[in-house]
């Protein structure tokens, strides 16, 4: 059996009184897509920007390829953070930068890369999500949403990262947009041979791009198994998640009248 | 009465916590500065930004105040007949006192407000993040550049106040209060010396990195959407406001207390 590429063990954070992740412990095998499910406020953001290194977890151990990545500095945090890419939920592109500029940012910034030559690699990711030339001297804000996501995409796959996290990646999208966003996750994905992380309210998308799903509630994951098998998990809380129904054991935080 | 001690002493608390925060950032930003990689580019950008589009106010504000303090010290030292001192208190009043404070308001309402408001918005778009997950340490690239631009543009400019403010006061003292030209310009040459420009300077470098300060610090740590943004940005120009006049004092006392 080959060692997980990612690994929490007993992963915890709180803020202030408030415990978002309880003892979070999960390997993700190379090359495997996980979805994380959860209400809103589950921890799921939290949970990513732990494994990125954005937070620190109170407690716990994250590693990616066997290696400690909880309180990981200099070249150690540069050695994961450049196996990683991501998209974010708003897409977070720069809007002072044009779009190639964007997708071309690692490559420029990070690795140094000649701008004529990022340039190139730029345009060749545009074109794999499905945006021409004349997009990549545009700036964010003269796109849509679903352009903005595409571009966001073709940023986060630019440097070839051995790990993409994908943070609500349909979250504001038609559903025919979406689930164009979807196909080229997973196409992209699949050309890469990334391990990925997605977190989604969205069913039709979890479905669509994971191979495991698990579920966040009250800091642990209650459940976790193929993607296959979401729909008779046995575990009424799953259910009651992705049939979308308010009556169940997970009670909202709502006044009813 | 207890509940009155007990507030006070919190907000005093919370004051300095606020204080040692700010010192935090200012400490790992400086520390930044002098590690690789450097931006250039992003440093030229900032310089562009704080120091040539900030040129006209700083322009306006000083030869105004050059003239206004023309026009005001003779109708004052008309009363004992001082009317001669008016050159020497323009050019000491312009490079000691009113150049750097007056161009490090200006900038600070010009400047501090921007950079908060566009690292603010960067903030809780989470493109700060985006910075980190590819590759790039947001001190190096957001905050370290306006730092340099800020203490090094801010001198200039005040140089810049400095000749306007003067010429200000050589325009009304020669043409509306008809003193002789050549006698007021030799008047200012005389009683100015080299200590004088440069305390107004060092004050100038110390605003310009300040104003930067405010603004990055404000912004990089706004909270929420626009609310939290509009909040960073008042905290910015106001603090830097209060930092500017504090540290006005203690650089003046510094060059020329006895």
């Amino acid at each position: 059996m080959t060692a997980p590429k990612i690994e929490l063990s007993g992963v915890r954070k709180a803020f202030g009184e408030k415990v978002v992740l309880d003892g979070i412990d999960y390997a993700l095998p190379k090359g495997e897509s996980l979805v994380v499910i959860g209400g809103s406020g589950s921890g799921k953001s939290v949970l990513l920007k732990c494994i990125l290194g954005i937070l620190r977890p109170d407690a716990g151990s994250i590693r990616i390829d066997g290696v400690e990545t909880v309180g990981a500095k200099g070249q150690a945090r540069e050695n994961v953070v450049k196996k990683i890419g991501m998209l974010f939920q708003g897409s977070a592109l720069f809007d002072s930068l044009p779009v190639w500029e964007n997708v071309a940012f690692r490559l420029i910034q990070g690795q140094g890369m000649d701008r004529k030559e990022a340039k190139e690699i730029a345009l060749d990711k545009l074109a794999q999500v499905g945006l021409g030339a004349p997009v990549a001297e545009l700036h964010p804000a003269e796109l849509s949403g679903g352009m903005q996501k595409r571009v966001a995409l073709a940023r986060a796959i630019a440097s070839e990262p051995e790990i993409i996290f994908f943070d609500e990646p349909t979250t504001g999208l038609d559903p025919i947009m979406a689930d164009v966003i979807n196909d080229l996750i997973v196409a992209s994905v699949k050309k890469l041979g990334a391990t990925t992380i997605s977190i989604t309210h969205d069913m039709a998308s979890a479905r669509k791009i994971a191979t495991r799903i698990a579920m966040i509630y009250a800091g642990k994951f209650i459940w976790s198994g193929p993607a296959s098998e979401i729909g008779h998990s046995g575990n009424e809380y799953v259910d009651q998640f992705i049939h979308g129904r308010a009556e169940g054991p997970i009670r909202m935080a709502v006044r009813r009248p | 009465m207890s509940d009155l001690l007990a507030t006070i002493g919190r907000a005093f608390l919370d004051a300095l916590a606020a204080l040692g925060r700010l010192v935090l950032f200012a400490i790992t930003a400086v520390g930044h500065m002098f590690r690789p990689p450097f931006y250039p580019a992003l440093i030229g950008r900032q310089m562009i930004e704080i120091g040539y589009f900030s040129l006209p106010v700083v322009a306006l504000t000083t030869i105004f105040s050059g003239m206004v303090l023309a026009l005001q010290s003779f109708t004052g030292f008309a009363r004992f007949s001082a009317e001669g001192a008016v050159a020497t208190v323009v050019v000491l009043s312009m490079t000691r006192e009113l150049a750097p404070v007056l161009a490090g308001l200006m900038v600070a309402g010009r400047i501090g407000a921007a950079m908060a408001a566009e690292i603010g918005t960067m903030r809780v778009t989470e493109q700060i993040d985006a910075l980190t997950v590819l590759s790039t340490n947001p001190y190096k690239y957001l905050v370290v550049p306006r730092l340099i631009a800020g203490a090094t543009m801010l001198p200039l400019l005040v140089l810049t106040g400095d000749i306007l403010g003067v010429f200000g006061g050589y325009l009304v003292a020669v043409y509306k209060l008809d003193f002789n030209a050549a006698a007021y310009i030799r008047r200012t040459w005389d009683y100015l010396e080299m200590m004088d420009v440069v305390s107004g300077l060092v004050k100038a470098g110390a605003f310009g990195f300040l104003i930067s300060l405010t603004g990055c610090y404000h912004g990089y740590n706004s909270k929420g959407g626009a609310q939290g943004v509009g909040q960073a940005t008042t905290n910015a120009v106001v603090s830097a406001s209060i930092l500017i006049l504090v540290f006005n004092y203690l650089i003046t006392e510094m060059f020329f207390a006895k």
